[in-house]
Order: structure tokens, then C-alpha cells, then sequence
């Protein structure tokens, strides 16, 4: 029995968390919460406020460390490890409200995250080759931006914005993608195009999203966590958690 | 499109070039060497100046201790000009000859270890870059890698000058107190006093402050420089991008420290002493003011600003020399509010379009908007013109001010 979990979680699994708790001045944000995302899986966290959503992103790109428990990145655990070397293990963040650059252009801001170039003398001598231009061109017109290279990114509007923090996650090309509220704000015909663009992203990886729109949910998610006061309260596809007693009290009856 | 882009390319050089023609003919013909030797006194303020640009300006590291580092570069250099000048021949009636006079006088018998190096000219140029260099490395790492900042480093940069400056003046046998070192004489039996060497002083001087606006020029243009600009906005998202943040700034800490070091070895050069009161809390924050009053995002606007508010402080404080620090902090707040980029950002908003509008219209009409974009896309190169070309967007006055406000 052992010997199968073990297989598991070294074969099947690219993020397993296990027994996470952190704890604020004795408040347990997180606590106790186990979370298996397989290779290529969709995995979408929904929650009341306040459910500990973000802190378990947090907690797993390092911005936060755990109080306890385990977070295994394809067999590396990651609570010991830097927010930067989680970032070259293979996991990309993206916050809540757009988090990008604004003095810079948005090709500077793709091309700031273009994995190359990362220690002090990296960046001191990095050149703007072309393998770097395609690069930011290819992402570009991926997020919809082609025709904003040479755009002041604080001139964007605020779904350009949530795009271009996609973009320079992209860039990166993480095996992991956390995406935190990707759609919050963004109008009816933007959200179409981000789920759009979330579909074809997140075609060769894995990415966790959390997100309160269920339309949205449904249209992206391959499995559904529910989270509540820091716990797993319910699993599964959507369909099952929508019809989850527990999480419709909690939850979705709201 | 190209010959535009050359033309900027061109026109970034025009603003050193014009400097180094002020520096090099225009003030030197001009002044006597009394004076000319006050400017590059000044001069060596603006290495401290061009340090904060790239730290302060670009990184959004408030250092309010550089003085530390411009007294560690000065004192290396007055060190070794001190042993020079304290041969056993000029120091015969001394009781111990051979050491610094002020050595003597506090009844040191024996010249410390840690003198001893500075005999070595070789070793002091070493010394000039080196102690500062990891004096700020070891600083920095403590306070980066536990992610201080923002104020708190203000405040304990600020701590380390005053602690420093007690220091110097508290071991008065070992450093000359509060007199700090005087009566350099002599570089490898050079007379350093005579005109002639104040002019050739001045022209090193000059050609240094080139060598490091050169350096910061390289910095700023690199993806390095970005960065800067990047971590100062938005760390977290700098930090989950893979860089480790802290190691960028430790590096800018270290470079801002050594420029500030070269300026203090210049300055022991040129004014023949080094002392004290360059060390401590008051310069540095003069430091600071000469940064703002250019620019705090132009090297070039750094070195004017510094020799602006020198100038006026010297011709000012032969009048008034009580009112000299009110002007000062009047004149400090009274940029931040209304101008929060300094001179170089006056002459970037206001004077250089209208020039520049003046120059598109008699040569190529329909050439601005190009410019304007293609300006951008090479932006980060130098920042007088990366702010020149933001001027023309709408939205140039809040971004201003919003820098202000952070």
C-alpha cells in the first residue's frame, strides 16, 4: 500500500500537497490541507472569502512559508526552497490584481521575464538577440497585444493588464501555472478571449486557477476544489460539487 | 525610420559630449585655478550623486548614508597621502618620527596595523574600491537578504554614517579626530598643492567621473537597469519572475558605494585633507539633495544638479551662512513638490521638446509620432531621453507625480 502511494506521487502527481497548515498569531489560514494536481490537469480552487485560497497559492510559490506539512513540486519540496528557485523548479504566479510593470513597455515587461539572463552578470550582459524578439512577438500575439509592444504597459486597460501578467508567465513557460482570479474585472467579451486563451495555455501544463465565476469555472475546469475556513471541503468534477450538499450551504447558495 | 534612431542615438551622446565640453574647455578657460579647483571639489560630489541615481532613482534604494562611503574612499587616500607626508625626515621633531603628526600628538608611539598597508600606493587604489565596496556588501546583505527597506534602510544607513562618524572622532590616535587628516602634501613626491598639480587633479578628476557615468550609462542601458526600474514598482512580481532581488540590489548598494568612494579619493586629492564631517549624517543628506534637485533618473542631470546647489551654496553661505541650511531644505522640498524629476526633468518636459519641435519642423515634418514610438522601443536606453519621449504622452504629469509620491 505504501509502496503504490509512494508510486503515485512520484509518477502521477506534479504538485502534492500534503498536511499544509500555516498558522497567523495562532489563526490557521490553511490548515491541515492535502490538494493532488496531475500532469496537464485543469484543477480550479473555489471558496468563499476568506476560505484560504490565496494563501495556498502563496504558500506554494514561497510567498508565504508553512507552518507545517509538505509541498512536492515533481519530487521537490518547495517549502524549503526560495520564491526564485521555485520559480526555476517550473511554477509561475500570477497575483490577483494585475501585477506588472508600468514604467516599462510591454515588450520590456515580456522580455523582463524571459528566462534568460537571471543573476546579476546574466542580466549585466544580456542581449536582446533575436531568439528573445520572436520570443516576446510570439507571446505578444498570443495575449493579444501584438500592435502594444512599444505601449507604456500603465496605458493598458485592466484586462490588457491581466493579459500581459499571463504573457510574462508564458514566457517563462512553467510547468505549473497559478493563476489567481485571471477574469476579475474584465468584461463580457474579454472574458470570452481569456478562456480562450486559458484553453490553448494550458494545453501542455498544469495550472491551478482560482476563480469565483462559475460560469467560467465550468467552461475551463477539469476538477473542482472547494475550500472552506482552510479545509478541502469538497472534490471533484464540477458537476459533483455543485451538487455537494455541504458546498451549496456554504457556498454556492449564496 | 533608421536615420531617425541614429539621430538619437547621436543626440543621447550630444548631452555627454556637451558636458564634457563644459567640463573640459568651457571651465577650465574660464575660471582661475581657485575656482576651478571649487569645481572639482564639487565634482566629487557627483560621483556620490550618480550612485544614487542608479540606487535611489532607478532602484528605489533611499541610501542617506553615502557619506560613509565617500569618507571611506577619502581616508583610504588621505591615509597614504598622510604616511607620505609623514616621512622620518619631515617629522624630526616629533617625538616617534615616521608617524602622522596627530598620531604623536596622542601619544601613539608605533604606527597601527592597520596603517601599514597605505605605504603601498597600489595597495590604496585597491583599498579605495575595495573597503568600500565590501563595508557596502556587508551592509547590504544584512539588510537585503532579510528584506529591509524603504525607510528602515533610510534610517539605518543614516545609523551607520553617525555611528561611523563617531567612530573616527572618538579614536582620534588612530584616524586624527575630528580634524580628520591634514597637511597632504605630497603623491609619490609630487607636490599635490601646486597650481599645476590642482590642474592636473582636476583633469583626473574629470576623466573619472566620465569612466563612471559611462559605467551607470552601461548599467541603466542593460536589462539590469530594467530591472531596477521593475524591482522598484513591483518586487514581488520581479522575485516571481526567478530573480533573487536582493542579490540586485546588494549589487547596486555596492556600485552606488564605490562611485561614492572614487569621489572621496578625488576629493582627499584635490582639497588636501579629508575629515569628519564628510562622513556623517549632514552630507549624506546633502548627497541626496544634489541627486533630487538634477534628477534623480538622469547621471547626467546628478553631475549639474550637484554643481548648481554648490555653487549656490557657496556664493549664498558668503552672505547668509546661517540661512544656508533653511535655503537648502527649502529648496530640497520645494523640487520634490514641483519637480519631482529634478532639473533633468525640467529640461526633459519643457526645453527639449520645444527644441526638438523646433528642429522636426524645419527638417522633417511628419517624423515626430515615428520618433515618438520608436523612441520607446529602445527606451531604458538613456533616461534624458526616455523621460523626453514619455513627455509627449498624455499621461506624463501623474506618472510624474507618482513617483513623487513613492
Amino acid at each position: 500500500m505504501l509502496a503504490v502511494n509512494k508510486h503515485i506521487e512520484q509518477k502521477d502527481f506534479v504538485l502534492s500537497v500534503e498536511g499544509l497548515t500555516v498558522s497567523f498569531d495562532g489563526f490557521k489560514a490553511v490548515s491541515d490541507l492535502s490538494l493532488y494536481v496531475e500532469e496537464q490537469e485543469i484543477r480550479v480552487i473555489i471558496g468563499p472569502n476568506g476560505a484560504g485560497k490565496t494563501t495556498v497559492l502563496d504558500l506554494i510559490c514561497g510567498r508565504t512559508k508553512a507552518t507545517e506539512g509538505s509541498i512536492k513540486f515533481k519530487g521537490q519540496e518547495l517549502t524549503r526552497m526560495n520564491e526564485h528557485q521555485i520559480v526555476h523548479a517550473g511554477v509561475g504566479r500570477k497575483f490577483q490584481n494585475p501585477s506588472i510593470y508600468e514604467d516599462l513597455t510591454v515588450f520590456e515587461n515580456l522580455e523582463l521575464s524571459y528566462p534568460k539572463g537571471r543573476g546579476v552578470w546574466g542580466a549585466l550582459t544580456f542581449r536582446r538577440d533575436a531568439a528573445v524578439i520572436d520570443k516576446v512577438h510570439e507571446i505578444a500575439e498570443m495575449i493579444f497585444l501584438p500592435d502594444k509592444l512599444d505601449m507604456p504597459a500603465e496605458l493598458l486597460s485592466h484586462g490588457q493588464k491581466q493579459w500581459l501578467e499571463i504573457g510574462m508567465l508564458l514566457i517563462q513557460d512553467p510547468e505549473l501555472l497559478m493563476l489567481d482570479e485571471p477574469v476579475a474585472g474584465m468584461s463580457v467579451a474579454e472574458r470570452q478571449q481569456t478562456a480562450a486563451l486559458l484553453q490553448r495555455i494550458t494545453k501542455d501544463r498544469s495550472v491551478l486557477v482560482i476563480e469565483h465565476d462559475m460560469q467560467f469555472v465550468a467552461d475551463i475546469a477539469d476538477r473542482v476544489t472547494v475550500l472552506h475556513q482552510g479545509k478541502v471541503l469538497s472534490e471533484g468534477s464540477m458537476e459533483r460539487v455543485q451538487n455537494d450538499p455541504k458546498v451549496i450551504e456554504v457556498y454556492l447558495g449564496h | 525610420m533608421n536615420p531617425i534612431s541614429q539621430f538619437f542615438a547621436r543626440y543621447q551622446m550630444t548631452h555627454m559630449l556637451i558636458l564634457a565640453l563644459l567640463l573640459v574647455v568651457i571651465l577650465p578657460l574660464s575660471m582661475d585655478i581657485f575656482r576651478l579647483n571649487l569645481v572639482g571639489k564639487y565634482l566629487t560630489y557627483s560621483f556620490v550623486a550618480i550612485g544614487l541615481v542608479l540606487c535611489w532613482g532607478y532602484g528605489g534604494i533611499l541610501s542617506l548614508g553615502q557619506g560613509v562611503f565617500f569618507g571611506l574612499g577619502g581616508y583610504c587616500m588621505a591615509m597614504f597621502l598622510k604616511l607620505e607626508a609623514s616621512s622620518p625626515e619631515n617629522t624630526t621633531i616629533q617625538s616617534t618620527p615616521g608617524i602622522p603628526d596627530f598620531m604623536d600628538w596622542n601619544q601613539i608611539t608605533a604606527l597601527p596595523w592597520f596603517w601599514e598597508p597605505f605605504h603601498s600606493f597600489g595597495f590604496t587604489l585597491i583599498a579605495i574600491i575595495a573597503v568600500p565596496a565590501i563595508f557596502a556588501f556587508v551592509v547590504a546583505v544584512a539588510m537585503f537578504k532579510r528584506r529591509v527597506g524603504g525607510v528602515y534602510f533610510a534610517i539605518i544607513t543614516q545609523a551607520v554614517a553617525a555611528i561611523l562618524t563617531i567612530l573616527i572622532i572618538g579614536q582620534q590616535g588612530y584616524t586624527g579626530g575630528v580634524n580628520g587628516i591634514t597637511d597632504l602634501r605630497t603623491l609619490h613626491g609630487w607636490d599635490i598643492r601646486t597650481d599645476s598639480a590642482k590642474y592636473v587633479l582636476y583633469f583626473v578628476c574629470v576623466a573619472c567621473l566620465f569612466g563612471c557615468l559611462f559605467i551607470a550609462k552601461y548599467v541603466i542601458n542593460s536589462k539590469l537597469g530594467r530591472l531596477l526600474v521593475a524591482m522598484r514598482e513591483r518586487e514581488d512580481r520581479v522575485r516571481f519572475s526567478g530573480y533573487d532581488v536582493s542579490a540586485f540590489k546588494i549589487f547596486i548598494f555596492c556600485l552606488a558605494a564605490v562611485f561614492s568612494a572614487i569621489g572621496g579619493a578625488m576629493f582627499a586629492l584635490q582639497v588636501g585633507f579629508m575629515s569628519p564631517t564628510f562622513v556623517g549624517i549632514v552630507p549624506s543628506i546633502e548627497m541626496v539633495i544634489f541627486c533630487a534637485v538634477g534628477g534623480r533618473l538622469s547621471i547626467l542631470g546628478a553631475v549639474y544638479g550637484t554643481l548648481l546647489v554648490n555653487a549656490a551654496k557657496t556664493s549664498f553661505s558668503e552672505s547668509f551662512p546661517e540661512l544656508w541650511l533653511f535655503a537648502m531644505g527649502a529648496l530640497f522640498i520645494g523640487v520634490v513638490m514641483a519637480f519631482p524629476n529634478g532639473l533633468a526633468g525640467v529640461w526633459s518636459t519643457h526645453i527639449e521638446p520645444r527644441i526638438k519641435a523646433r528642429f522636426c519642423k524645419t527638417k522633417t515634418p511628419a517624423a515626430l509620432p515615428d520618433t515618438t514610438t520608436n523612441n520607446a522601443t529602445t527606451s531604458a536606453t538613456d533616461n534624458t531621453a526616455n523621460t523626453a519621449n514619455t513627455a509627449n504622452a498624455d499621461t506624463f504629469n501623474t506618472k510624474e507625480h507618482s513617483h513623487a509620491g513613492s
